[in-house]
């Protein structure tokens, strides 16, 4: 009996197979809900479509930035102890590779901002605040005005001065 | 048969150099006829020790290595006012085999490493999939697993090669961002094909559960061939440093894409342009321009014994030994030269030789005691051999950083004294 049921499940699961279904498979995970998945998925793509409401202006960020970044990235952003976020060049010798010199997408700055900083206290940062940060960053380095508000429409609008400054790597190429 | 093989070797393993500057047929010492040099005989009687009288200790619940071996250790550094976000490194000059023990294995981390609690810990996977699922740990334990021995190399090893002039440390200082383990866990593949992958999907966020959430875009297709969700390291549990309690692993892959204390996976039609592969783990080369998506290691190898830091006592018969990896693949072969790459010969792989995996390479030397160049070539499986380091620059420029694999030399001096050395 139990043999003979045994081969009732593996014939149909065979026929499963062969209509394409899935192989066996313990299937021992839990169905999420829009809600669960919502507060971890922060990652920002350059289209800015998971980029959630709020804005902020480099006015507004500044304050923010001289209290919890400049320690860190130097006044205004030009560096030391830690990575320089303002100005730079990539053909100075040895390049200085910064926001401005070169990241190619601002959404990448929304995206780190708000998972990683401020480094003591990564994720403590309000959407506001992090939008306000980002667009701070980027008036520093003259992509965006003093007053230019960046928000879930604009920042992905914001053209990097280095966006085309990167290939895809090929092997032998 | 063999013995007179072994015979014939002994007698005549001088006539057997296969190099320049010493180097012998690399199956003398399969063939047990080399003689190390003879040490002159004490005709003192042998001591019996202290330890052989008494008994020995008893049994610790996690055995470690003896007191005398304090050295074999991990250097670290880690950025200006933190702790932990940096990379501690595998002192390779000392160790053997092609194993990484797990307490030595290289670490490099974005923000320290996080104190995950096992039980409170979620795996999600979501995105363009038909049904977005949360697995527990205790649930992936249930799943068929596999294994796959490789290699995890930092795409910043070997760094301080693009300096002026040959840093000078150990092999540990040069190129410890360099492992290999046994990794075992689940198949990616089951798992996407669990939450139903949406044709349009052809990339995959991997992000971490720490402070720095590390993040990073995978093609589709690496995870549906080799990927696992790592749960175990050499047969335990994944270790803190190394992503406890799970981790990414893409065979052959950049370091920091096998995402440590992984909780996300989200699948995309494009690559998300995180912070990493964009403004860090990109090559900027000569013309301005920065490779990117720069995914498995090429083709490397390096010589650890003997290295800068081993000093050799006096002339005579010396095994060179090292290691050789590819991303792409199994290396092919292994070639030494102890006249800084005027003349090469082939030396032995210790098998198993794995594809992505460390493989351990021997060759048989008789230092005359005078000056010698020491350098290592690998061939992988696909063609592909390893460059010089001026040729790498050549065609790179000095700010490429990342995925440096030129020929490393290491100079002999008549002391012994073994330096790093631009060849």
């Amino acid at each position: 009996m139990r043999m003979r049921e045994a081969l009732v499940i593996a014939a149909a699961a065979l026929t499963l197979g062969c209509a394409g279904a899935r192989a066996e498979s313990p299937d021992l995970g839990r169905v999420a809900t829009p809600d669960e998945i919502a507060a971890w998925d922060i990652s920002i793509d350059p289209s800015g479509a998971t980029l959630p409401a709020g804005s902020g202006t480099a006015r507004a960020g500044a304050a923010i930035f001289a209290a919890k970044c400049a320690g860190c990235h130097g006044e205004a952003g030009g560096g030391k102890p830690n990575d320089q976020l303002v100005g730079g060049s990539l053909t100075a010798t040895p390049p200085v590779k910064t926001v401005g010199s070169y990241w190619p997408y601002a959404t990448t700055l929304f995206d780190y901002i708000r998972r990683a900083m401020p480094f003591p206290e990564s994720k403590s940062l309000t959407d506001e605040e992090v939008y306000a940060l980002a667009a701070y960053v980027l008036a520093q380095n003259k992509i965006i005005g003093e007053d230019d508000v960046m928000d879930a429409k604009t920042l992905p609008q914001v053209k990097m001065p280095n966006r085309d400054g990167f290939v895809r790597f090929e092997r032998g190429k | 048969m063999r013995r007179s093989r072994r015979q014939n070797i002994g007698q005549d393993i001088g006539s057997w150099p296969v190099a320049g500057n010493g180097l012998l047929d690399r199956r003398i010492f399969l063939a047990g006829g080399a003689a190390l040099a003879a040490a002159s005989a004490q005709a003192e009687p042998l001591e019996v020790a202290s330890w052989s009288k008494a008994p020995g200790t008893g049994f610790p619940p996690y055995g470690q290595p003896s007191r005398f071996e304090s050295k074999t250790a991990r250097i670290f550094a880690s950025a200006p006012g933190t702790t932990g976000t940096g990379a501690a490194r595998t002192p390779l000059h000392l160790l053997d085999g092609m194993i990484t023990p797990n307490g030595l294995h290289f670490e490099r981390s974005h923000s320290g490493v996080p104190d995950i609690d096992p039980d409170a810990h979620k795996l999600l996977i979501h995105g363009l999939v038909k049904r977005p699922l949360i697995f527990t740990l205790e649930a992936l334990a249930r799943y068929p697993m596999e294994s796959r021995i490789t290699f995890l190399e930092c795409a910043g090893n070997g760094q301080l090669l693009n300096a002026r002039d040959p840093a000078q440390t150990t092999v540990q200082g040069l190129q410890g961002l360099l492992s290999c383990a046994e990794w075992t866990g689940v198949r990616l593949a089951v798992l996407l094909e669990e939450a139903g992958v949406d044709p349009r999907a052809t990339w995959l966020l991997a992000e971490g559960a720490d402070a720095a959430g590390m993040s990073r875009s995978v093609p589709l297709a690496k995870a549906m061939d080799d990927a696992l969700i790592a749960l175990y390291q050499n047969g335990e549990r994944v270790r803190p440093s190394n992503g406890f309690p799970m981790r990414l692993l893409l065979p052959g892959f950049e370091g920091n894409m096998n995402v440590k204390w992984l909780r996300r996976i989200k699948l995309t039609d494009g690559p998300t342009m995180t912070k990493d592969e964009t403004s860090k783990y990109t090559i900027l080369e000569r013309d301005g321009k920065a490779l990117q998506f720069v995914f498995p290691m090429e083709a490397k190898s390096l010589i650890t014994r003997p290295s800068p830091g081993l000093t050799m006592k006096g002339p005579g018969l010396y095994e060179i030994s090292g290691l050789a990896w590819s991303g792409y693949g199994k290396v092919a072969k292994v070639e030494v030269s102890a006249d800084g790459g005027k003349s090469f010969a082939e030396a032995a792989l210790s098998a198993p030789v794995l594809s992505r995996a460390l493989t351990r390479f021997r060759m048989p030397w008789r230092w005359d005691g005078g000056p010698a160049v020491l350098q290592s070539r690998t061939t992988d499986e696909t063609g592909y051999v390893q460059p010089t380091r001026s040729e790498l620059l050549a065609r790179r420029g000095p700010s490429g950083l990342f995925h440096f694999n030129g020929i490393m030399s290491w100079s002999v001096a008549p002391s012994g004294e073994l330096k790093h050395a631009y060849a």
